[in-house]
C-alpha cells in the first residue's frame, strides 16, 4: 500500500532582517517552513555565520582554538580581517570583554567597533558581555560610532531594554532580545521591545544556549517551538534566532580537556572542531538564523552542511 | 481562534442607514475597526436592509475591499446574492453557509470548487433544526463525507452545529458542546467548526456575559472560529485567554496586547 506523504501547512512566516549596507548587507528569516523541508515551504535566505571577535583573549580558551588563530587573537581589527578574507565569515560578531573586565571607558569600545566595521566589508554584530549598568553607558556610545551601519547589537532583556532599544532606534540599529532558556519571556522581550516602537524586523532572538552535551536539548526544543509558533501566526515569536555556537563551546569539557588527561577521546583539535560543527548543525536544524563560531575549520564544516542543505541557494 | 467579525449586518441600525444612503464611509469604518480589534474574517451580511441585496451585497464587498484586503465572508441564504458577492470579490472568501441537504451541498461545493473558497456548512436539512445531539453528529457526518467526495480540503471546510437562544432552547448550548466533543473525530485533522455566537443570547439580558461564558466554553470542546463582535473587549479577551489556557497561544505576561498585534 502506498503511504502518503504527510506534509504540514503553515500559514504564517519568520520576519526578514536585514544587517548591514547596500551590496554587502544580508537578510536572515523569512521561512515559511520548519528548516529545510522545501516540500512544506521556503526558505528564501541561508542561515548566517558570524565569527566571534573578542576585545581581549577571552578566559580559559583552549590552546587548539588558540592555535587555530594563532597570531590575529590579541588583534581584534586582524582577527575580523582574516575572518572576513580568508575563514568566511558571513559577518563579524565582536564581542566586548574589557568594559566589564578591565573597566575601559565606553569610548575605547567605540573606537574598536568602528576601526572593526571599516577593516570589513561585511555586517557586524556587536555584543557586550558585560552587566547591565556598564552596558547602559556603553551602548548608546557605540550605537553612535556605529549610526547607519545596521548592526545587530546586544543583548537586551526583560528587566534591561529601554536604553538599548532606544538608541537602536535612534541609529537605525537591530537589536538581539536575549531571554534566560524561557519562551515565556522570550515572547515578552519582544512583545516590550515591540511596544517601544522598534519595528519586529529588526529583533533577533537570542533564546540562550549550551553546547551538545550541556543542555544542548533544552535551547533546542525552545528554538523549535519558537518556529512553530511563528509559522502557526504567531507575530511576537516571528524574529529570527541567533545561537551563540563558537564560545559556548570552549565551556565543554570535551573540547577542553587534553588526549594526555583522555587518551580515548582522541585528538583535542578533532573534538573542538567536531563539537563546534556538530553543535551548530543541530541549532541549524531547531531553527537557529545566526550562528556566532569561532573556530575556522568548524565554520568551513558547517558550511558544508548548509550549501547541501539548501542545493538551490 | 479564527475571529469572523459580525459587524457588517444589515441588522445593525448604523449599517442599515449606510446601505440606504450609500456611505461608504460608515462600512469602512466598520471594517477597520473590526480588523484593529482582532478580526481575521470580515462578514459581510445585507440582512433585511436592502430589497435588492443581489445589488448591495457586492456594493458592500467593493467598499470594504477598498480599505482592507482581509477575507470576507459572504453571508446569505439566498445563492444569487453569495454569487454577486462572488463576482467582485477580490480574495477568496468564506461563504456563508449552505445547508446539510445533499442537493444544496452539491450547488455549493461546486461554487468552492470553481472560485477556491471557503464554506460553512450548518446541520440543518430540511427537517430543521437538530435537537439533539446525534442528530448533529449525523448532519455533520453527512457534510463531512459529502465535503471529501468533492475533493473539499478540510481546511476550508467550518461546520455550523447551530446554537439557539438559551432562553428559548435551554438545553441546546448544553448539547451543542457534546456535539462538539463528538466532531474531533470525525477526521484527522478535522475541518474548522463555527458557531454565530451572538445568537446563543439573542433576546436575553444578560448578552455579552453570555456570549463570552459560552464561547469559552466552547473553544475548550474544540471550536475554532465564531462569528462574533470584536468590538466587545471582555469577549475578546476571554478568547485569547482560553487560547493561552488551552496551550494555543505561547504564554506572556503582555499576552492580550501580543495577541491583537500578532
Amino acid at each position: 500500500m502506498p503511504v502518503e506523504k504527510v506534509t504540514e501547512k503553515w500559514k504564517s512566516s519568520v520576519n526578514v532582517v536585514t544587517i548591514g549596507n547596500g551590496n554587502s548587507a544580508i537578510k536572515v528569516g523569512g521561512e515559511t517552513t520548519l528548516p529545510f523541508l522545501y516540500d512544506e515551504g521556503k526558505m528564501p535566505h541561508r542561515p548566517v555565520i558570524a565569527l566571534e571577535v573578542y576585545d581581549m583573549v577571552p578566559e580559559g580558551w583552549s590552546d587548539t582554538l588558540c592555535d587555530a588563530l594563532q597570531d590575529v587573537i590579541n588583534d581584534p581589527v586582524a582577527w575580523a580581517k582574516k575572518a572576513q578574507d580568508e575563514w568566511g565569515a558571513d559577518l563579524i560578531c565582536l564581542r566586548l570583554l574589557k568594559p566589564s573586565v578591565v573597566d575601559t571607558p565606553p569610548k575605547e569600545s567605540a573606537q574598536l567597533a568602528k576601526a572593526v566595521k571599516d577593516a570589513v566589508n561585511i555586517p557586524m554584530i556587536l555584543w557586550s558581555m558585560a552587566e547591565d549598568e556598564i552596558n547602559n553607558k556603553l551602548y548608546s556610545v557605540c550605537s553612535q560610532a556605529l549610526a547607519g551601519e545596521r548592526c545587530l547589537i546586544g543583548t537586551t532583556k526583560q528587566d534591561n531594554y529601554k536604553i538599548l532599544a532606544a538608541t537602536c532606534i535612534a541609529d537605525g540599529h537591530s537589536v538581539i532580545a536575549e531571554s534566560p532558556l524561557d519562551i515565556n519571556i522570550c515572547k515578552q522581550v519582544n512583545i516590550l521591545l515591540s511596544d517601544m516602537g522598534l519595528p519586529s524586523d529588526r529583533i533577533v532572538i537570542y533564546p540562550n544556549n549550551g553546547v551538545l552535551g550541556y543542555g544542548f536539548e533544552y535551547a533546542y526544543s525552545i528554538m523549535e517551538r519558537t518556529r512553530i509558533a511563528t509559522l502557526g501566526g504567531d507575530r511576537m515569536m516571528a524574529m529570527p534566532i541567533i545561537a551563540v555556537v563558537g564560545s559556548e563551546c570552549q565551556r565543554a569539557k570535551e573540547v577542553k580537556a587534553t588526549s594526555k588527561e583522555f587518551p580515548q577521546w582522541g585528538p583535542e583539535i578533532e573534538r573542538s572542531i567536531a563539537w563546534e560543527a556538530a553543535t551548530a548543525v543541530g541549532y541549524l536544524q531547531a531553527g537557529a538564523d545566526i550562528l556566532t563560531m569561532c573556530h575556522p575549520e568548524a565554520i568551513k564544516l558547517v558550511k558544508n552542511y548548509i550549501d547541501e542543505m539548501m542545493p538551490n541557494i | 481562534m479564527i475571529v469572523i467579525g459580525e459587524r457588517i449586518n444589515g441588522m445593525f441600525s448604523d449599517v442599515k442607514n449606510a446601505i440606504k444612503t450609500e456611505d461608504k464611509e460608515v462600512i469602512q469604518k466598520l471594517a477597520i475597526k473590526q480588523v484593529k480589534a482582532g478580526a481575521d474574517v470580515l462578514d459581510v451580511n445585507v440582512g433585511p436592509a436592502s430589497a435588492k441585496p443581489e445589488v448591495t451585497m457586492p456594493w458592500l464587498v467593493e467598499t470594504i475591499q477598498e480599505v482592507t484586503d482581509t477575507q470576507l465572508a459572504l453571508d446569505s441564504p439566498k445563492l444569487d446574492v453569495i454569487k454577486s458577492g462572488l463576482e467582485v470579490v477580490k480574495t477568496p472568501p468564506i461563504i456563508n453557509s449552505t445547508q446539510a441537504d445533499p442537493q444544496k451541498m452539491q450547488t455549493y461545493f461546486d461554487l468552492v470548487n470553481e472560485t477556491g473558497a471557503s464554506i460553512i456548512a450548518l446541520t440543518v436539512d430540511k427537517q430543521g433544526v437538530p435537537q439533539d445531539i446525534d442528530r448533529r453528529m449525523e448532519l455533520a457526518s453527512t457534510i463531512v463525507m459529502s465535503a471529501m467526495e468533492m475533493g473539499i480540503s478540510f481546511d476550508r471546510l467550518f461546520i455550523d452545529p447551530i446554537i439557539l437562544p438559551v432562553n428559548v432552547a435551554q438545553p441546546q448550548a448544553g448539547f451543542l458542546l457534546k456535539a462538539l466533543a463528538q466532531f474531533q473525530y470525525l477526521a484527522d485533522p478535522p475541518p474548522h467548526f463555527v458557531v454565530g455566537l451572538s445568537n446563543v443570547s439573542q433576546g436575553t439580558m444578560e448578552k455579552k456575559l453570555i456570549n463570552r461564558t459560552f464561547l469559552v466554553m466552547c473553544m475548550a470542546m474544540g471550536l475554532d472560529a465564531a462569528i462574533m463582535d470584536p468590538f466587545d473587549k471582555e469577549l475578546m479577551d476571554a478568547m485569547i485567554t482560553a487560547e493561552v489556557l488551552m496551550n494555543k497561544q505561547i504564554y506572556s505576561d503582555s499576552f492580550l496586547t501580543a495577541y491583537i498585534s500578532k
